[in-house]
């Protein structure tokens, strides 16, 4: 298994080289340079010509290719945003806590109502139950996250006034300390139920409107996955021996279905990880979605490259922790 | 299976059942309960929703050193912490004394003393006198190395144009040359020649005075050019601005909020509100959102199609900010047949600007007839006003060497949308029928605003008329004639070397009402000239709680937030 671990974390090499060749080819296969993006009407030829002989635009891209590996993997150094000239790596850092956060809560929404969605059809298939489970999971397929973000803000927030509409939390309780960035676990270091209620408010919407789409993929996994495997000789066998229904559910069933819902789920939390864009721009949502969303529009390249690098970073580490997982479920594997 | 394994598996199943019904049931109340408690923002936290105002602007600060930002929303916060030498009556043009008391300029018109007010003093203690209006201003003059990067010191550079050793060619001669302290409250600084707009551009945030102290401490002036942009690398400008102003910088959290708290040394009259809150809302519905749930209190930058939302919201209320922008068409006269005056007096006549403010602004723009806005000093009201009519326009045709129909190529931008036009194609269409109707055959072209069509307009590549506009960044009429009409500017093609020299003398004269004689006569020459025809002043919106008091809108967009009150209060 270590031998296993330590090959997956050296492939992290060779794809995060060939990922950065792509990013800094499209980044600039992007129409307009930052120059133009930040100067606006100010953007009179003399200013963007500086503009680009300060950035290095005007180099060979080789040159500036080179220019980018060196700094990004040797000086460790992701740059600074051309629109907030701030260290790429200091955003990520502040960042990155309200994205896992909210990745986690939509993830725990997914598959906490998922899997008992799941399971439950695969029990009544082709019963009524099932076939609301089915038009539940379209439906959360099919509707755009940020439409359903859009609906659940205006009627929950706005009309109904029942949660918040925007941000992490209420921003009137300045003096909550947050030592590490995660403001769920900051609020129980801290012993603060108050703004632990507070920031749990504030997770409720969008991790709603994040988790529809997980929550559908997950629950549809699971019931196909239950399905296959109550047919299986090895459950037939232990129903025929008597053992209790609930138990058979429990030790065979769901044990073995829950296989490859556990890739599933990983694909997807990677996936959410890697920035909620849309979620985090309706709700303010101020993660690593909202801040690329933005460098996309200021053509940021810094922010877009470092960005991106670092969110397949992480893609690829919650993958590899998903496999060693699924080993650990699953003991008949083992890896080599 | 026996009977009473059978009842025992079936218990078992219900049991099963029964858990399964009470978890899902159990988080559905948690979920409701949490919810169905209401959200109520100020409810918890009772005193501070009367003593703190909530703002949404539209996005972070970059820093808050002001010598070092040109953006509005670092302004917004950075106008809270510091002070200028001037500034501006709350909601108007007028240049009234802040930091200095008075002064006066010498016959040279390049030597301005400045007598200081006393007894002030920055938050980190040390005393405001001459010795530091010197020191913030010599810090600017010798800026030095990344420093010199128009990505750091924009404003320095568009006023000042140059340092005392400029670094790379583009920077120009200097117009500071020294500043002397006369006394400890006198502070004499001298320009290399004489400069109108040199006091009103001091009411630019960026000019504000700066703790020498703070700076030196903290590492103001460290700072790095990486990929090609300025970043300062020391605490100051993050952590430790300091200023003489009615707030302190308290807590910065990037992409949450910046805290001002009041400060309880400020020589003047104390802020109302304890606390000021800025929240960044990138989203323009969602910031209106914010302020429909009273997650917020206040908000900047409302769209024109959300200001009747806000209206129809009877705890809501919309206030204006006076115009600072024109959106106008702009005429190449370097491609024939605009070389012809009477072509493009024809276009003017040919414009339906009426229509267009009408239709497309939602209600809040007038037409425009100069190109600057009307509460600037040098403002004509007695230009040459073209109303629209095509009969007028079609005769100026078969007078010129164009006659009807006379063939133009027409640009407007896509996928942008700006405070001055909020809608470039819809203006476009409008534009293209009335000048259809006065005797012109347009052809269409159309780019999108990045990368392509503010480059063609800025090289003068862009058709014979063009859709653009500008919104001014210091409240002085050279920040807008000037920047148009003052040196050749591709945009419209040909130089008018009158003009020119007009603005020329109205840069350096330092009476001020003799410079309002003389933009009051350029503005005269440009409506007879007609390089372009100004459409639209557009009025940005901002949204309040009803219950927000004296909030004084800035049109430079730096309103102070030290007269603001909470209801009640």
């Amino acid at each position: 298994m270590l031998r296993y671990v330590v090959r997956r974390l050296l492939l992290l090499v060779p794809i995060l080289l060939g990922l950065s060749v792509l990013l800094f080819f499209w980044v600039r296969a992007l129409p307009g340079s930052p120059a133009e993006s930040l100067l606006g009407e100010r953007a009179t030829p003399e200013l963007v010509a500086a503009y680009k002989e300060r950035y290095g635009l005007d180099e060979p891209l080789y040159k500036q290719y080179g220019t980018y590996i060196k700094t990004t993997f040797v000086d460790h150094d992701l740059g600074v945003s051309v629109a907030t000239h701030r260290r790429v790596t200091e955003e990520i850092r502040q960042r990155f806590p309200a994205t896992v956060e909210l990745a986690l809560a939509a993830m725990f929404f997914a598959v906490g109502v998922g899997v008992p969605l799941g399971f439950l059809a695969a029990k009544r298939y082709g019963g009524v139950f099932d076939q609301s489970s089915l038009i539940v999971s379209l439906l959360g397929i099919s509707v755009p996250i940020f439409v359903l973000a859009i609906l659940l803000k205006y009627i929950f927030a706005v009309r109904l006034a029942w949660l918040p509409s925007v941000g992490r939390i209420n921003l009137l309780n300045y003096d909550a300390k947050h030592p590490t960035g995660f403001y769920v676990l900051d609020a129980i270091i801290e012993r603060d139920p108050e703004t632990l209620r507070d920031v749990l408010k504030h997770l409720i919407l969008p991790a709603i409107a994040l988790g529809s789409i997980p929550l559908a993929i997950i629950s549809r996994i699971t019931r196909a996955s239950v399905l296959d495997v109550q047919s299986e000789d090895y459950v037939r066998t232990a129903r025929a021996k008597g053992v209790a229904p609930a138990t058979v559910d429990r030790r065979h069933v769901l044990r073995n279905a829950l296989l490859p819902v556990t890739t599933v789920i990983g694909l997807q939390t990677g996936l959410l990880l890697s920035g909620a864009i849309l979620t985090e721009t309706v709700f303010a949502y101020p993660g690593m979605g909202s801040w690329l969303r933005d460098a996309i529009f200021n053509r940021d390249y810094p922010v877009l490259q470092g960005g991106i690098l670092f969110l397949a970073m992480v893609f690829v580490l919650v993958n590899l922790v998903v496999d060693v997982l699924y080993a650990v479920i699953n003991p008949r594997i083992r890896y080599t | 299976m026996q009977f009473s394994d059978r009842r025992a598996h079936t218990l078992r199943g219900s049991k099963l059942k029964l858990v399964s019904m009470a978890a899902v049931v159990g988080a559905a109340l948690l979920v409701v309960g949490a919810a169905s408690a209401g959200y109520q923002p100020g409810a918890a936290l009772g005193k501070r929703a009367n003593d703190t105002l909530i703002y949404a602007g539209a996005s972070d600060p970059t820093y808050l050193d002001p010598a070092l930002v040109s953006d509005g929303e670092s302004f917004r916060i950075t106008k809270q912490i510091f002070e200028g030498l001037v500034d501006f009556r709350p909601g108007t043009t007028k240049v009234v004394p802040k930091l200095a008391k008075s002064w006066t300029v010498a016959k040279d018109g390049r030597t301005w003393t400045f007598s200081l007010r006393g007894g002030v003093f920055f938050s980190d203690g040390t005393a405001f006198n001459a010795r530091a209006v010197c020191a913030n201003f010599n810090r600017w003059y010798n800026f030095k190395g990344p420093f010199q990067d128009a990505s750091a010191t924009y404003y320095y550079q568009t006023v000042f144009s140059g340092f005392k050793h400029n670094e790379n060619s583009t920077l120009g001669k200097p117009l500071y040359s020294s500043c002397r302290a006369a006394g400890p409250l006198k502070a004499v600084v001298k320009l290399a020649r004489r400069n109108g707009p040199f006091l009103s551009s001091l009411v630019l945030s960026a000019f504000s005075m700066q703790s020498p102290t703070a700076m030196r401490k903290w590492g103001a002036d460290q700072g790095t050019i990486r990929n090609g942009t300025f970043y300062p690398t020391g605490q100051y400008p993050f952590r430790h601005p300091t200023g003489t102003g009615p707030f302190l910088l308290e807590k910065w959290t990037v992409g949450e909020s910046v805290v001002l708290k009041r400060n309880p040394r400020y020589w003047g009259r104390k802020a109302r509100l304890a606390r000021i809150i800025v929240r960044p809302i990138s989203d323009n519905t969602a910031r209106v959102q914010a302020l429909q749930t009273g997650e917020v209190f206040g908000m900047d930058l409302l769209a024109p199609t959300l200001v009747s939302t806000v209206k129809r919201n009877s705890k809501l209320k919309v206030l204006n900010r006076p115009s600072f922008n024109v959106a106008y068409v702009g005429i190449n006269s370097a491609k024939a047949p605009m070389t012809d005056v009477n072509v493009r007096r024809a276009v003017a006549y040919g414009l339906n600007r009426q229509l267009v403010v009408n239709s497309f602004y939602a209600g809040r723009a007038q037409v425009a007839h100069e190109f600057m806005p009307p509460s600037l000093p040098g403002y004509e009201p007695k230009v040459t006003k073209y109303a629209f009519n095509p009969t007028k326009a079609k005769q100026l045709l078969n007078q010129s060497s164009c006659h009807v129909p006379c063939r133009i190529s027409f640009w407007y931008p896509t996928g942008v949308s700006r405070p001055y036009m909020p809608d470039p194609k819809a203006n476009y269409e409008a534009f293209k029928a009335s000048l259809e109707q006065s005797g012109f055959q347009v052809e269409t072209t159309s780019q999108p605003w990045r990368p392509d069509y503010v480059k063609n307009v800025n090289q003068g590549t862009a058709g014979h008329l063009f859709l653009i506009g500008w919104t001014g960044d210091y409240a002085d009429a050279d920040n807008f004639l000037g920047v148009f009409f003052q040196g050749f500017n591709p945009q419209f093609g040909e130089r008018n070397a009158a003009l020119d020299r007009l603005l020329d003398r109205a840069e350096q004269e330092t009476r001020t009402a003799r410079r309002i004689a003389l933009y009051k006569q350029a503005n005269r020459l440009i409506s007879q000239f007609v390089p372009g025809v100004p459409y639209a002043h557009s009025v940005p919106a901002l949204g309040f709680q009803k219950r927000v008091r004296n909030y004084f809108t800035s049109p430079i967009g730096t309103d102070e937030f030290d007269t603001v009150s909470l209801g009640g209060q």
